[in-house]
Parts: C-alpha cells; structure tokens; sequence
C-alpha cells in the first residue's frame, strides 16, 4: 500500500464517519430522506456560490451549502403545509426543483469553468489525493483537510449538543416545553448534513454521500438500543466500509465510490441477518435453544411416567428412540447434555437412569402438563380425548408461577382428569436449578 | 437543589400558598386555530388555588389544543395566557409537561432512565450533560412510579402502562409547581391506573396544580377536584361537584354548537379569499 492509497482511504474514512454520525440523528428524527434532499438541493447554492466568488473551495461554497440546506428545510416544510402536500412528497418536488436547476446553472457555466455535474454524482475518489496542499513536510491532499475540518464540526456539534440533540430527536414538544428549542436544534443539523455534504462531494460524490447518511444508521439502529452505541457502530460501519469498498475496488478494478456503497449495503444485510433482537440468526438460534429444551424435558418426563407405571426405568439410547417415540438426530447430544447436568444418571455404559435431581425437573414437567389438563378439563369443559395434545404442547411453558395460579383454580388439585396424581411442586431448598 | 429559577422565584414571592394575589394559570380570552379554522373558542378561565383538575370533553374538542397553546407549543390566534403572571418563557422551568404516550417513537434507543433524566435537561441550561445528582433524582422519580428494577430497559420493552408512568416519571424529574398532563391513564390497567392517581394527589397534597386531560367519565368524580368541561369552548369549569352534572355533561357531550362549527368555517373561508 503506497500513501496513494493510505489518503484515498483516509479521505472514504472521514467522509463515512461524519456522514454515518449525523445519519444517525437523521435516521432517528425520521429525517433521513431530508438529507438526500439537502445533498441534492445544494447544487444551485453551490453554482451561485462559484458565480459570485470565482472560487471553487473555501468558505463561500460552505457558507452556500448551509445557506442552501436551511432554505431546502423551510422550503420542505412550506410547500408541505402551506400547499397542504404529503412530506414526503414534498421532499420530492423540492430537492428535484432545485437539483435540475443546479444542473442548468451549472451547465450555463461549465463553458467557462471547469465544473463538472457528473463530478458532483459520482465523485472523483480515485485521484482526490492528488490535489495537495504542503503542510510542513507533509503533501496533504485538500480534500482530506476539508474533510477533517468538517468531521471536527461535526464531532464538535455532537458532543457539545449531545442533550440537545438527543432530546429534540426523541421527543421535540417537551424540548420545547423545558425550553429546548426543537426547531433551531433541527435547521442546526440541517446545516451539518449540508456542511459534511458538500466536504465530501468532491471525493465521494452524492450517491455514495446519500448511502453513508442513511445506511450505517440503519444497520448501528438494527445491532443496539443504546443511542452512544448506536454512533459508535454507525461509525464503525463507516470506517470499515471506507477500508473493505477500497480494498475490493483495487481488487476488481473498479470505482472506488460505488464499491462502498455495495459494500456498506452487504453491511446492512449482515446487521438484518446477525441483530441481536430482530436477527435471523439470533430468532434461529433461540428456536433451537427451545426445541433442545422442549426435547430434554420430553424425555425427562417419559422416565418419570415410566417410573410411576413400573418403578425403577434404565435403557439404551436406542431403548429411548424407540419407547418414547423420540428418534430424532440430535436424541445423543440431548441425552448427553442431560447426563452433564446431572438429570441423567449412566448406570452401565450407555444405560440410563433418572437421577434425584432428573426427578425433581421431571416432576415441574409432570405437574404442569397434569394440571392443565384438569384447567382444560374444569373450566374449558374439553372431553378427556381431548387433553393430552394440549398439555403436551404447553407443559414446556407453565412455570412455577403459572402453575400456582391454575392450582388455585381447580377444584381438584390432587388428581388429573385421567385420575393421575398431580406432584406436588419440589421443595425449593432441594433444587440447585437447572 | 432547586434550579436558580425556582429559587430566585420564591425569593421574590415568600409566600406562594397564599393564593391571593397572583393566579396560578390565567386564560384570558384564548382562541386557537389550525389552518385558519378556529378549534378552540375564547377560553377563559382563573386557576387560584392548587388542585387536580380534570380537562374532559369529546374527541376533536380541543383538549390537547388548548394544553399546547398554554404551553407555547401552538401559537395562539387572539387572548393571552400567564403562568404564575408571567409568559410561559418566563416560568418555563415551573411547568412540567406529559405528553400524549403515542407523540414519540417507542423505538428510540434510549433506557427508561435516560427518558426520565430528560425531565432535568431544561433545568441545566445549554452544553451541560446531567450529573450524578440528576442520575440520583431520576432513579428516585423512577421509584415513586414502581419502576426502578426497569431502568436499564429499552423503552420499546415497557408495556403501556409502563410507558405511562415512564412519562409520570420524567415529569416529576421536572420538579414543577404547575403540570398539564395530555392522557396520562389512556390505555393502561385498573391497577396503573391507581398508582397514577395516588401520585396526581401527592402533588396537589404538595401544593402543585396538575391538569389532566381525561377520558373516562366514570371516574372524573373520583379523581378531580376541579372540572373543565370542553367543547370548541369552555362549556363549564368549577368544583367537580356542582360543575359534572348530567345538565353540564349533556351540553358538553350532546349539544355541540353547531354555530362554532359554522363560524369557524367561515373564519378559514374568508382568511383563504383574502
């Protein structure tokens, strides 16, 4: 890796970090396709700002870029509630309105200027770094100390306005009603997403802008449910993103830019698939756990009904899978996962037997699954065929608590609607847990 | 502990349960309007003493409007308001507010503590971040509801009646004297229910007013001791014993004014043309 390269990189850092933290904020107030307006909108600001100034950095195209964002704002809102038109509509009408007349105002003066539309799109990452400054010893390409200024900002805005900021996002009317002014907190963001916006065009361009505001968010939005953490992870996201979408453009020798939005979107499929609420992963991973479990004490409880028919029960796993109707894959590692918590005792090699502690945990199953049987039997008033399925299914989820509460309803507390005993619950001292 | 507001306040007025001079809240003569179309006709109405008082009325009758007018959420068509007799910019950090449980996005990866913590944002000004002490207070706002053992949760995990007393909670960490509650016991259990009225009567045991807006009619007696019957207008407002009376409830609930409905129409038409 050459300092090519290391500024290419440094600059898809930036530009993510700062684009991923204000996108976290957008995502949250709802926000997030006002920021692809905003970085649409500036254009004319941007033509008018070059128009004025004959320059095509500095402070006048950032002083045009927050002057732009404020006025796409109010512009947003106006036509929304002074023409009565759907929001989201009216972010349409708006950012098109004033992006084509970016692009006429620009193509009047490209004749005369180098300043290209297709740039502003696509951006030019793979020679940002070629354009730079002398900084001691150091050659720094332009961009990147544009760039880190508007990331400074930006961290600056966010940690200074964390309160502010967070409290407007969640809920504006009490902001307002402790004094918090919501709407100026909302055009100070405005203004930062058109700041970062502009900073970051002429290295990423506008699409890769749009997806680094919206898509680290969502994926941070899907891992956590803490807002610190969720800007970390939007931020992470960023880093990484700029690191991986380099790296796979060198590699299949294509553009840098686009190569990050494909990859910070196979980010966002990972955050769908591994988030530890909503995950696919996670949902598999807990339905299995509860199968296994449904299966452990499916078995516990046939040693329990088979000791109550004949007294003392030992068998071969095959025995099992065969008498207890549980041939299945996994019945090994189930019984084995038995014997390691100690429910399982082997009394030869592979001949198994319930031990004192299996019999406790047997006995909540038992009891569960009896005493819902005489719920449905007394107050459901289900003839005797039709208990047993029921109680089979639901034995698995009546805890000690539920179980309570039904035996306080039943009128028989001793026998089940077959005439079984109902165990009563283990003693609680005799219990280690499961 | 008190903010420098509360306490430069009570400085100025020593005596402040001596209600006799400077109202509570004062609604002179409020009209409010969505679009040109006035919703809310002329309020008026004098709170003096500290009490609970019940907003009740049917849907579309301008209860939450007239909240977020007095609370300068919503700005005001003609008349004026005044808070302890001053503008609510004024005394803001003496107005605690609840609002509607549906006004936020239960998805926002905050904890029940953070939300609580909110209630203290308005009286540590700009910049600064809430403290130990503000943590403390929070956690003790959060006791007094029942929901210390919740306050790392995500509040998307809370059931309603949780959520509820998450925003009670928040707005005792407001440390108010005044509060406007929009539907505090909307979609919670009898037994929420119960605890949220206990500590509505512990503030006005206090000395607090606290206005709710409520919609079961069954326990308006219970609950309140003053009663603002509303309807696009001010229909009655009075102790609940003379003022929730069938005749009152009748012309609230039965009688809308059909001329208000006509007038207000009127108003948007002629402000459209002109």
């Amino acid at each position: 890796m050459n300092v090519h390269d290391a500024w290419t990189i440094l600059i898809a850092c930036a530009c993510n970090l700062a684009c991923g933290l204000l996108g976290c904020f957008l995502l949250l107030r709802r926000m997030s396709l006002i920021g692809d307006a905003i970085s649409h909108a500036v254009l004319p600001g941007l033509a008018v700002a070059f128009l004025l100034s004959g320059q095509r950095h500095g402070w006048p195209i950032f002083a045009a870029a927050v002057a732009m964002s404020l006025i796409t704002t109010m512009l947003i809102q106006w036509v929304h509630r002074g023409a009565k038109v759907p929001e989201d509509a009216s972010i349409g009408i708006v950012f098109s309105a004033l992006f084509a007349l970016g692009v006429i105002l620009i193509t009047r003066i490209a004749a005369q200027v180098d300043l290209d539309p297709q740039c502003v799109l696509y951006g030019v990452l793979e020679v940002a770094s070629l354009d730079t400054v002398p900084i001691g010893s150091w050659e720094v390409p332009r961009v990147m100390l544009t760039l880190a200024a508007a990331l400074g900002i930006t961290l600056l805005f966010i940690l200074l306005l964390w309160k502010e900021l967070k409290i407007t996002s969640f809920d504006p009317a009490l902001a307002t009603a402790l004094g918090i002014p919501a709407g100026l907190m909302q055009y100070l963001l405005m203004a930062m997403v058109g700041t970062v916006t502009v900073a970051s065009f002429e290295a990423v361009g506008s699409i890769l802008v749009i997806a680094m505001l919206i898509v680290p968010a969502a994926a941070a939005h899907l891992l956590t449910d803490r807002l610190p953490m969720m800007l970390i992870l939007a931020g992470a996201v960023g880093v990484s993103t700029a690191v991986l979408g380099y790296a796979g453009a060198v590699w299949l020798n294509t553009s840098t830019a686009g190569m990050m939005a494909v990859v910070v979107g196979m980010q966002l499929a990972l955050a769908v698939a591994f988030s530890p609420q909503q995950g696919i992963a996670a949902k598999w991973w807990r339905r299995r756990r509860l199968a296994q479990r449904i299966a452990e004490e499916d078995v516990l409880g046939w040693f329990y009904r088979q000791e109550e028919k004949t007294g003392a029960v030992e068998r071969s796993m095959e025995e099992i899978a065969k008498e207890a109707a549980l041939a299945r894959a996994d019945l090994g590692s189930i019984l084995k996962r038995l014997k390691k918590a100690g429910h399982l005792e082997a009394m030869a090699p592979d001949r198994m037997s319930l031990s004192n502690q299996g019999r406790q945990a047997a006995l909540s199953v038992i009891r569960a699954h009896r005493l819902w049987e005489s719920f449905l039997g007394e107050h459901l008033h289900l003839p005797a065929d039709h208990l047993h399925a029921p109680a089979e299914r639901m034995e698995h989820y009546v805890g000690p608590k539920l179980q309570q509460a039904i035996a306080h309803q039943l009128a028989n507390q001793q026998l089940d609607p077959q005439g079984k005993p109902i165990p009563g619950l283990p003693p609680p001292s005799a219990e280690p847990g499961p | 502990m008190n903010s420098p507001l509360i306490s430069a306040k009570a400085a100025e007025e020593p005596s402040v349960s001596s209600s006799t001079a400077v109202p509570i809240l004062d609604i002179h003569d409020l009209t409010v309007a969505y679009h040109n179309k006035p919703v809310l006709w002329d309020v008026d109405a004098t709170i003096q003493e500290p009490s609970l008082i019940g907003i009740v009325g049917p849907n579309g009758a301008g209860k939450s409007t007239l909240i977020k007018a007095v609370l300068g959420l919503l700005p005001i068509t003609s008349g004026s308001v005044a808070l302890f007799g001053q503008s609510i910019k004024q005394v803001r950090g003496r107005i605690g507010y609840v609002p509607q449980r549906e006004s936020v996005d239960w998805d926002f990866p905050v904890n029940v503590r953070d939300v609580v913590l909110m209630g203290t944002y308005g009286q540590l000004g700009w910049f600064r971040r809430p403290g130990r002490a503000e943590k403390e207070w929070a956690m003790h706002c959060l006791e007094k509801v029942g929901l210390a053992e919740m306050a790392k949760q995500q509040i998307g995990q809370l059931s309603g009646g949780q959520q509820q007393r998450t925003f009670l909670a928040r707005a005792l960490a407001q440390r108010a004297d005044l509060y406007f509650m929009d539907e505090p016991m909307a979609g919670v259990d009898a037994a929420t229910e119960a605890t949220i009225f206990h500590l509505l009567q512990e503030l006005r045991d206090q000395g607090k007013t606290v206005l709710v807006v409520h919609h079961d009619l069954r326990t308006v007696p219970l609950y309140f001791d003053q009663v603002m019957l509303l309807n696009m207008r001010l229909v009655a407002y009075g102790p609940t014993a003379t003022t929730f009376t069938p005749d009152l409830l009748y012309k609230t609930y039965g009688g809308r004014l059909a001329i208000l409905d006509l007038a207000a129409e009127a108003v948007q038409a002629r402000e459209r043309s002109a």
